[in-house]
């Protein structure tokens, strides 16, 4: 639209015309307050503290409902107006409890900002405040009544941002109250609750402490914590979140998960995982001291140098006596692309072996190579939200990329966008689309065929192929049109789909996968075949100066079924748990020296020979790519005695295998990039460090444990990855397109979905108290009541 | 049943057909029913709008926007369809005055309906009654079946290749849905929580289309003025001010009723000639003149003619017609008490000022009527209106701060005596504490 | 036929309902007046009423609490057979509207909102009812009586009792 000029307190401001006051106003450095003016929810003009003095007005006008226009004159601080505003935060707090120092919100809370700022502290009614018991609406969110002030925002950010509808508004004036979605007397214990998908938005949205947060609540006071922007472990959305973390006796516990500073690629969203399943991290049950399996078949607690000695030792011996190709690697989906890349070369180029895989839950290799020698091609995140019309094959965003089904509904609402969904079930995004196809079962790659032009194969692919015509019609008359494919499509499949796409001169493409990093697990050559960068191991490239071994290795099936044949000597698997993942019958290890650097002591950790306590996602630093190639920044959070990074553990190893470390971590090229990133807030880690670099004789600058050590070598060696540092060290995310060489001769895709829900998290989340306390709600357990501290 | 009353000054227009079972649609027809919306039909939309702006019609809502106007603001080209919706909803405390015509003349409503319907293009009508005027639904749903039994309504409505249909609508216990916007809500089965506006609803109403939303006396009073012609029902009233109204004469008056009187007659006249005087011969102490929201009149202010313009100028409005009156023996405190508590369990709560300013005022003011008043209060109470006038959402806000002020200011002395001997100890009766359903 | 199966409602009230919604450009226009009529047969919005209406009206259970708490003269508890519901708002105040709700009170040996042990009646203090020129004034159900006196409101009761009065439709 149009620019209109208008002067705001004499400054002269020019915005687009239809541009609401308040938000021209905050562009140009002017923040007029706001209760329930949400920026994307609808607008409510009901808290009133946004009035302002329009000229040519007869009364104040509120600026969250004024739309600029051309010559406006406003006022926004007059006495008048702040008598408004007073006024109105004396009515609020006439019966807001003033229990602010209990108070979750204490120190974050608009109210208690607008009330210092406009000084409504006094008050003049002798009348009691009413008073309601808290209430437990689900296992994380609970309901404070009388600190509400009804803005209303939890009520849209429930129906029209989660579009889940879960919280209403019931009676009326004073009585009025913010109500969930189970009624009392349909409840077995009387009281109301929540039945909804648990995100915590509602909570998110509050302005003060009305909703908060059953993970969090009187724990702590938010100024005792520090706070770290890192980047959610669980789906392959990548949002980033705010940890908040507290000093323990034995590290650093995460108290909080929230999306405080809005600044990440996921804007306003954080999903209950990203809020609340952070907890595993805090579980008692974690490992803390490397074990070592004795003869007698005991795991015995034995001390990191004696793990790592037997480690190196037994490794060496096994590869110098049967070979690098008798042993195998498998790493997880949640290390950093670091770490990731620094396992394939410890596999690669210390123990000689390309049998390297880790479990894979989308094709990226086909998708990069469907997509090789087209630039601009593939979608980041970011265009979810903006794109004029998006097109989903396959998938379930709602449950399985919460964020993406976030800004796919945003877009729908505020940009009008026009999403095509074809999916096999009745995904919940149906709501939002302007055409559902339902596809056929089993049916993705007759759709696939049929959209590349293929005739023949509407009757396999649609339940009813008569309305294939239209929806084909619609999706090719966009000019640009961003194409999600779910993971159900692979290989030929996935091939044909995107072949059609690019006939579609505007379209982009992203592929959805599982977890934090399973895209940068791909991109990092955990794979048999391919190289970092989906460089084909037979003709290495940028990677020829490792020396690779030219045959591409044994993939994840075929490492289980070589250990079943008495062919794996060892077994190398990092973060990960691929016997309950494939359902690997024990005995075929019973040959194979395992070793397992795991969090818990998961079914594929039980196997194991030596068990490596290792820290997870929010206790290290470095970098992970989500499943549109944008790249984030991950920095230490928490921290706990006992464990260390998956990095670290790799270079000892090495270490003691006796392999060259300088030339596995290049550290003494980079730059020196350690930032404070990788010690997180507090922790006596560089010391730990400066141990053995000191006994090394080691610049101390310059850490072969420092992750950032290898990103010069990622960024150099690994096509595609050209990223830029500092963007990436600033917290911005970037997007990548990792280029792939053309298509490779058939290959198998092996991939396997997650088939994580909501409230589930792979093996991780079995061990988030709070995910199963929210399973356990969701399935109709009663709430366990737990006494509070202001009770 | 509400008794019929009348006097030599009324000039029944709106009444004329009362009490003669005009209820029923043959008798209706007798009395020149159904008569207008065939002039309408056979003059065409710009004829109606015109005439109805010649009549100098204003709303009988309340706000008294010249009806002809509203309708001109129709856009002609829509992309929705355009709705008729008539306000039915009275429930202003002091006002009954759509009630009598609901009785006695639901023809005319459904007539004037039919009327706004062809100005401004709409196939459609809706009759929305509080919920509390069953019985009064049930002779409007009659009359709706009737016309549309005769063919008045439905397809090709007197053969003129229009169609037009009327629903009747039942409300649930709620005077700000009688607010437009919130009206318009309510009948899309929503809670009665008004809309941002603008858009006003001549441009976006119901169901998002161009709507035009006339109070039921307005409407009723539509078939006749297209009758007599705009301009002899402008020269009954007052300046601007076209036409009669029913007021409704309440309280302490000797003859209580409706009472239809030219726009613009003397308030005084109407409470001492009309109504026959302040009962039992005592002396008037105050006048609410148009409704619980009016600010009430002193006795030496209510010389002063009955419209809108005259009234705003005393400093109070005319509001709905319904003419509250106050004699010597009325404590102010409990009345004001009763108007806010009122308003305190009408306000929707949506918005901050109203809702907590509602609540905090009927606070304040029972403790000042059961005796724990302090010295504070009167101000506080002045302060608290004060800072919701012009600030709230719709305006309920200023309908319950505008009659608070009133009182407080013109009453200041009898609030500060109240509190005072309060302190001695005055004995007193409690008033009920109105929670409605919740 | 209804268009539900296993309808709460009777065949007339269900075929109503059936009929109600068709008349709306929007279905969800019905619910107000729905949740009303339900309310007359029933005698109270029941948990069955709301996931009923839900289901005719495409709604949310919660949509229609959110709408049928709003409005003061839908309950979602049971009332007396006869719902005596006394105006005290400022006409029939100034003409002893108090004075009628206490006589009723007395009389009847409930409160506001209350129920007589026996079912039959019930008690209420409203709102201005819309009968302010014929005050005081109560509506018994949906019928209205006005110029009332303590005199006549023990008749009206009186007749009532005798189960002489109409029943809530
Ligand atoms: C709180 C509130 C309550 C209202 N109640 C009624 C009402 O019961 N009946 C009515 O006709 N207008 C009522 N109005 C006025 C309407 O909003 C609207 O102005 C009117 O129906 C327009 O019709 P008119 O132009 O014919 O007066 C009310 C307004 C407010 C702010
Ligand atoms: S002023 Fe505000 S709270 Fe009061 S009725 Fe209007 S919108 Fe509702
Ligand atoms: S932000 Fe404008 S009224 Fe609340």
């Amino acid at each position: 639209m149009a620019d209109v000029t208008f002067t705001v307190d004499g400054k002269q401001i020019t915005a687009p015309a239809g541009t609401l006051l308040i938000d021209a106003c905050k562009s140009a450095g002017i923040e007029i307050p706001a209760f329930c003016y949400y920026p994307g929810l609808s607008l409510q003009a009901a808290c009133r503290m946004c009035v302002v003095r329009i000229e040519k007005m007869p009364k104040l006008a509120t600026a969250c409902t004024t739309t600029v226009a051309e010559g406006m004159v406003v006022a926004t601080e007059t006495p008048e107006i702040t008598q408004a505003r007073k006024a109105t935060l004396q009515l609020l707090l006439g019966n807001h409890p003033l229990d602010c120092p209990v108070c979750d919100a204490g120190g974050e809370c608009e109210l208690q900002d607008m009330t210092f700022k406009y000084g409504a502290a006094d008050s003049f009614y002798t009348e009691p405040k009413n008073h309601r018991e808290e209430q437990n609406w689900s296992p994380v969110v609970y309901f404070d009544r009388p600190r509400c002030i009804l803005c209303y925002r939890c009520v849209r950010m429930c129906g029209e941002g989660m579009d889940v509808f879960a919280l209403g508004i019931q009676n009326r004036g004073s009585s009025a109250v913010i109500a969930p979605n189970i009624a009392p007397s349909l409840s077995p214990d009387n009281l109301a609750h929540l039945d909804c998908e648990q995100c915590g938005m509602c909570i998110d949205a509050c302005p003060v402490g009305a909703l908060t947060s059953g993970a969090y609540r009187y724990k702590t006071r938010p100024w005792e914590m520090n706070h770290v922007t890192t980047v959610c472990t669980h789906c392959g959305d990548g949002c980033k979140t705010t940890l908040g973390v507290r000093s323990t006796s034995d590290g650093a516990e995460i108290v909080r998960g929230d999306n405080r500073d809005k600044s990440g690629i996921n804007g306003d969203f954080l999903c209950n995982k990203g809020r609340y399943a952070f907890d595993f991290a805090n579980s008692q049950e974690r490992i803390t001291t490397p074990l070592v399996r004795q003869p007698n078949g005991d795991l015995k607690p034995v001390s990191w140098e004696e793990a790592f000695t037997v480690a190196g030792k037994k490794l060496r011996e096994l590869r110098d006596t049967r070979g690098g190709k008798s042993i195998g690697v498998i790493g997880g989906n949640r290390l950093t692309n670091e770490e990731a890349y620094l396992l394939q070369k410890f596999a690669r180029t210390v123990l000689g072996t390309n049998n390297v895989d880790h479990h894979r839950t989308a094709d990226y290799v086909t998708f990069t190579q469907a997509l090789a020698g087209q630039k601009g091609r593939t979608a980041s995140w970011n265009d979810t939200k903006s794109y004029p019309a998006v097109l989903i094959v396959g998938g379930d965003p709602t449950n399985q990329a919460p964020g993406t089904a976030w800004n796919l509904r945003s877009d729908v609402r505020l940009n009008k966008a026009r999403l095509y969904v074809a999916n096999t079930s009745e995904i919940k995004l149906r709501r939002q689309a302007r055409a559902f196809l339902q596809v056929a079962p089993f049916g993705y790659g007759a759709l696939a065929g049929y959209l590349a032009g293929d005739a023949s194969a509407a009757s396999n692919a649609a339940l009813d192929p008569t309305a294939l015509g239209g929806f084909l019609e619609a999706v090719k008359g966009e000019e640009k049109l961003l194409i999600l494919i779910g993971s159900e499509l692979r290989g030929a499949d996935l091939k044909r789909l995107i072949e059609f796409g690019l006939t579609i001169p505007g379209a982009k493409f992203a592929l959805l996968s599982d977890y934090a990093n399973s895209r940068g697990a791909a991109d990092m050559g955990l794979l048999p075949d391919m190289l970092p960068g989906y460089t084909p191991v037979p003709t290495p490239g940028p990677f020829t100066e490792h020396n690779i071994p030219s045959e591409p290795g044994l993939d994840l099936l075929e490492i289980f079924d070589a250990a079943a044949a008495g062919n794996l000597s060892a077994l190398y698997v990092v973060n990960s748990n691929p016997v309950a993942r494939y359902g690997v019958d024990p005995a075929a290890l019973k040959d194979t020296f395992v070793i397992v650097q795991e969090m818990f002591l998961t079914e594929t950790a039980q196997l194991a020979d030596i068990i490596l306590p290792a820290a997870n996602l929010y206790e290290k630093s470095g970098s992970v790519t989500n499943s549109y190639g944008d790249l984030q920044l991950v920095q230490k959070a928490g921290d706990r005695s006992g464990v260390r990074s998956d990095f670290e553990m790799i270079v000892r190893i090495a270490d003691k295998m006796g392999a060259d470390v300088k030339a596995l971590v290049p550290f003494g090229k980079g730059l020196r990039a350690d930032m404070g990133q990788s010690r997180g807030a507090q922790s006596g880690e560089a010391d730990r460090h400066a141990v053995w670099l000191t006994a090394n004789n080691l610049e101390p600058k310059l850490s072969p444990f420092d992750p950032w050590a290898i990103l010069d070598e990622i960024q150099r060696l690994v096509p595609g990855y050209d990223l830029l540092r500092l963007q990436l060290l600033s917290g911005n995310d970037q997007h990548l397109e990792p280029a792939a060489a053309a298509a490779t001769a058939s290959r198998r895709d092996l991939v396997l979905p997650s088939g994580d829900g909501l409230f589930t998290s792979g093996t991780l989340g079995r061990f988030s108290p709070a995910l199963n306390d929210v399973q356990r709600y969701q399935a109709g357990e009663p709430l366990i009541q737990i006494q509070t501290a202001a009770d | 049943m509400p008794t019929l009353v009348s006097h030599p000054d009324e000039v029944k227009v709106i009444s004329r057909r009362f009490g003669q079972g005009a209820a029923d649609i043959d008798r209706y027809l007798e009395l020149d029913g159904y008569k207008a919306v065939q002039k309408a039909i056979a003059e065409g939309p710009d004829w109606i709008i015109n005439v109805m702006k010649a009549s100098g019609l204003r709303g009988r809502g309340g706000a008294g926007f010249p009806t002809g106007l509203k309708w001109s603001f129709v856009p002609k080209q829509s992309e929705k369809p355009k709705y008729v919706l008539v306000n039915g909803d009275e429930s202003e405390p002091g006002t009954c005055k759509d009630h009598v015509i609901f009785l006695h003349d639901p023809h005319a409503i459904v007539e004037g309906t039919m009327i706004a319907g062809l100005a401004i293009g709409a196939k459609m009508g809706f009759i929305y009654l509080r919920g509390e005027y069953r019985y009064l639904l049930k002779i409007v749903e009659k009359a709706v079946a009737d016309a549309y039994a005769k063919g008045f309504l439905g397809k090709n409505i007197f053969g003129s290749g229009i169609d037009f249909d009327i629903v009747t609508q039942s409300g649930a216990g709620a005077y700000e849905v009688g607010e437009e916007s919130a009206l318009m809500e309510s009948l899309e089965g929503k809670r009665g929580v008004p809309r941002i506006k603008p858009p006003f609803p001549a441009v976006v109403g119901l169901y998002g289309g161009p709507t035009v939303i006339n109070n039921a006396e307005t409407i009723a009073s539509v078939p006749h003025i297209l009758l007599m012609g705009g301009e002899e029902y402008a020269k009954i009233g007052s300046e601007r001010n076209g036409g009669t109204r029913l007021f409704g004469i309440s309280g302490h008056v000797e003859r209580p009723g409706v009472y239809e009187l030219p726009m613009g007659y003397n308030l005084k006249k109407a409470i001492y000639d009309v109504a026959g005087g302040i009962k039992d011969g005592k002396k008037l102490k105050a006048v609410v003149p148009g409704g619980s929201s009016c600010p009430v009149l002193l006795p030496e202010e209510i010389d002063v003619g009955l419209d809108f313009d005259q009234m705003g100028k005393a400093g109070t409005m005319l509001g709905s017609g319904g003419i509250v009156v106050l004699d010597e023996t009325v404590s102010i405190v409990e009345f004001a008490l009763r108007t806010i508590s009122f308003y305190q369990h009408e306000s929707c709560g949506w918005c901050i000022p109203c809702r907590e300013g509602t609540d905090w005022i009927k606070k304040t003011m029972t403790r000042i009527y059961n005796g724990g008043g302090n010295k504070k209060d009167a101000a506080n109470i002045q302060y608290l209106a004060e800072n919701m006038m012009g600030r709230t959402f719709c305006p309920l806000g200023d309908a319950a701060a505008m009659p608070t002020l009133g009182f407080i200011k013109k009453f200041r002395k009898e609030f500060e005596e109240y509190i005072e001997g309060n302190k001695a100890g005055t004995p007193i009766i409690t008033v009920q504490q109105l929670v409605g359903a919740h | 036929m209804s268009t539900i199966t296993n309808s709460i409602f009777t065949p007339e009230t269900a075929a109503r309902f059936d009929h109600l919604v068709t008349l709306y450009p929007v279905k969800r226009s019905a619910l107000v007046p729905m949740l009303l009529y339900a309310q007359d047969e029933v005698g109270y919005v029941s948990d069955a009423v709301v996931a009923e209406i839900a289901q005719r009206l495409d709604l949310l259970e919660l949509d229609v609490r959110n709408v049928l708490s709003y409005y003061s003269m839908l309950r979602t508890k049971p009332a007396g057979r006869y719902n005596v519901q006394v105006c005290t708002n400022i006409s029939c105040m100034l003409r002893g509207g108090y004075e009628i709700l206490d006589h009723c009170k007395h009389k009847l040996g409930i409160g506001h909102k209350e129920v007589t042990a026996d079912g039959v009646f019930s008690l209420e203090e409203v709102e201005c009812i819309g009968a302010c020129c014929w005050a005081p004034a109560m509506q018994v159900n949906y019928d209205f009586h006005d110029n009332l006196t303590t005199v006549k409101v023990d008749e009206i009761i009186e007749t009532y009792r005798a189960g002489k009065g109409k029943d809530v439709k």
